[in-house]
């Protein structure tokens, strides 16, 4: 596959290794991920999704097999700040990731990073704040914020390093329902308007519904791929990976086993309302 | 409780006075003339030229004065105390006596030259950073220490390390309230008992506000790195500051001034 963006090759990783705590996280993961889509992961605690995350942009490197962002191997040193303007990362706790003192200054601290001169970077924190919504509070303390507003701040500080890819490790875990909304308008449009590659990282399934291709993770492998509907319609093997389906999803197959008949791949409220309407 | 979100990082109030326009470096570099100045004079007559230097200031930064004066209150306590040691413990000639307590004429010079010394570096130093806000008085320092770094200085590091601290100043204040309310609910006093037993009673809040202020720097140390944060190195600064005429009239002006005065009195 060569127009991968991101492509995991029998990737290993093992946390303390040759210490009693030997664990793996990651076990034999080849996948890969193409320009413009919108991937998301799925897994229950501990499934290793978050450390599938981490090696997209070196952050975390394999134990063995590889990792290649464009074509750039994680674990050439020379590359790695090249892989992180690529692939941007936002994380789950939007209090510990937000670095400067006002909304414009902690949006420019990625570009500040990659050395781009002064007035470039004044444009690039107006662009980013305005793609992610939030350019009336570019002089705001981000303490003075909302959760989304903090996560979307945190999306901007990525957009405005001009990546191809952001990776969101559990962006919306910590937010209340109306955050989790914004936070995933705004990623939904990057992803179609701006044609910027997502990597979700979720346990919420409605997040999920909205993917390109869903990857399910169990204890360190892949155990599932496909398009939402191929995922969720397998409804009995995710409650043995111990993880819900999309309340349509469930309720489409609690009526089934009640002798309807409707489709499997059922995921939102309006197909639901149109296949019992028919 | 209500206290704890009263606080104001720094004292900066917002304006658009000349002061309030210069440079960041202007300013710290005047500050750094006045205190120069202060120590230099020995007499009367040169704290009246600072005086009239800091008085200057405060008119031109269009502050409220009883704002300004408000900043000597924390240190009023160290002023008396220097102001008293000054006049009963200083040898010369006894103008009055009970005792062993003497005051002396020498006394009572040393203690009102010391007095307005100090009264003048604190309101002089509170200009600045009334009329600075925190961000640009970081990025002054950083640029000012920048040609230090040859001989070691960590401009750079020490200007992020500010930067961070401004950052997280709040969100800390706001989970020491939220672990002090989790306390409260389950019969923690915080309020009553002597010093001793209020200072013990605080280490309940203290250990889960450290452990949490370790986890939150490890998140940030990734995050930073995520955003290919690597030290100075390399690095361009989103806002660069900018000498302007008014700066160079403002630091030619007050070289001439400290010069002179500090040379004549």
């Amino acid at each position: 596959m060569a127009d991968a963006l991101i492509e995991f090759r029998n990737v290993n990783h093992i946390y303390g290794k040759g210490t009693q705590q030997e664990w793996d996280a990651l076990i034999d993961v080849s996948v890969s991920i193409r320009p413009g889509e919108f991937v998301a992961v799925l897994g229950h605690n501990g499934s290793g999704k978050s450390t599938l995350a981490k090696h997209a942009n070196a952050l975390l490197l394999p134990s063995s097999g590889c990792v290649l962002v464009d074509g750039m191997d994680t674990r050439d040193e020379e590359t790695v700040w090249d892989i992180r303007q690529r692939v941007g990362m936002v994380f789950q706790n939007p209090d510990n990731q937000l670095v400067a003192t006002t909304v414009e200054e902690d949006v420019a601290f990625g570009p500040e990073n990659l050395g781009v001169p002064s007035p470039e970077i004044r444009r690039r924190v107006d662009e980013a704040l305005l793609a992610v919504d939030m350019l009336e509070y570019r002089l705001h303390s981000p303490h003075q914020l909302s959760g989304g507003q903090k996560q979307r701040v945190a999306i901007a500080g990525m957009i405005a390093m001009r990546p191809k890819c952001i990776v969101l490790d559990e962006p919306t875990a910590m937010l209340d329902p109306v955050g989790r909304q914004e936070v995933m308008q705004t990623v939904r449009r990057l992803n179609e308007e701006e044609n910027i590659t997502v990597l979700h990282i979720t346990h919420y399934m409605d997040e999920a519904i909205f993917a390109d291709r869903i990857l399910v993770m169990e204890s360190g492998r892949i155990a599932l791929e496909g398009t939402p509907a191929q995922v969720f319609s397998q409804v009995d093997t995710l409650y043995k990976l111990q993880l819900d389906v999309p309340q349509m999803t469930a309720l489409a197959h609690r009526l089934n086993k009640r002798g309807f008949s409707l489709p499997a791949d059922t995921l939102t409220v309006d197909e639901l309302v149109n296949q019992l309407c028919q | 409780m209500a206290m704890l979100r009263n606080i104001t990082i720094g004292q900066y109030v917002p304006g658009d006075s000349w002061i309030h326009r210069l440079d960041p470096r202007t300013k710290i570099l005047a500050t750094m003339a006045l205190i120069a100045l202060l120590f230099l004079v020995q007499s009367f007559p040169g704290y009246g030229f600072a005086a009239l230097y800091v008085l200057a200031a405060v008119y031109v930064s269009k502050l409220p004065p009883r704002y300004v004066i408000r900043g000597l209150r924390p240190l009023l306590v160290i002023i008396i105390l220097t102001l008293t040691l000054h006049i009963f413990m200083t040898d010369g000639r006894v103008l009055w006596q009970w005792g062993f307590i003497s005051i002396t004429w020498e006394g009572l010079v040393r203690g009102a030259m010391m007095g307005t010394r100090l009264v003048l570096l604190v309101l002089g130093t509170s200009i600045l950073t009334l009329t600075t806000s925190p961000i640009h008085l970081t990025d002054g320092i950083e640029s000012l220490l920048k040609p230090g770094k040859p001989i070691g200085i960590p401009a750079h590091e020490l200007a992020m390390m500010m930067t961070i601290a401004l950052r997280f100043i709040p969100t800390l204040l706001e989970e020491t309230e939220k672990i002090m309310k989790a306390q409260m609910a389950r019969g923690a006093d915080f309020e009553s008992g002597n010093l001793l037993q209020r200072a013990k009673n605080l280490i309940p809040l203290l250990v889960p506000l450290f452990i949490s202020a370790f986890r939150r720097a490890d998140d940030l140390a990734v995050a930073m790195e995520a955003r290919g944060y690597r030290g100075g190195e390399g690095r361009t600064k989103f806002r660069e500051l900018q000498f302007a005429v008014r700066d160079g009239a403002c630091l030619a002006g007050v070289t001439v001034f400290t010069v002179v005065v500090s040379v004549l009195f």
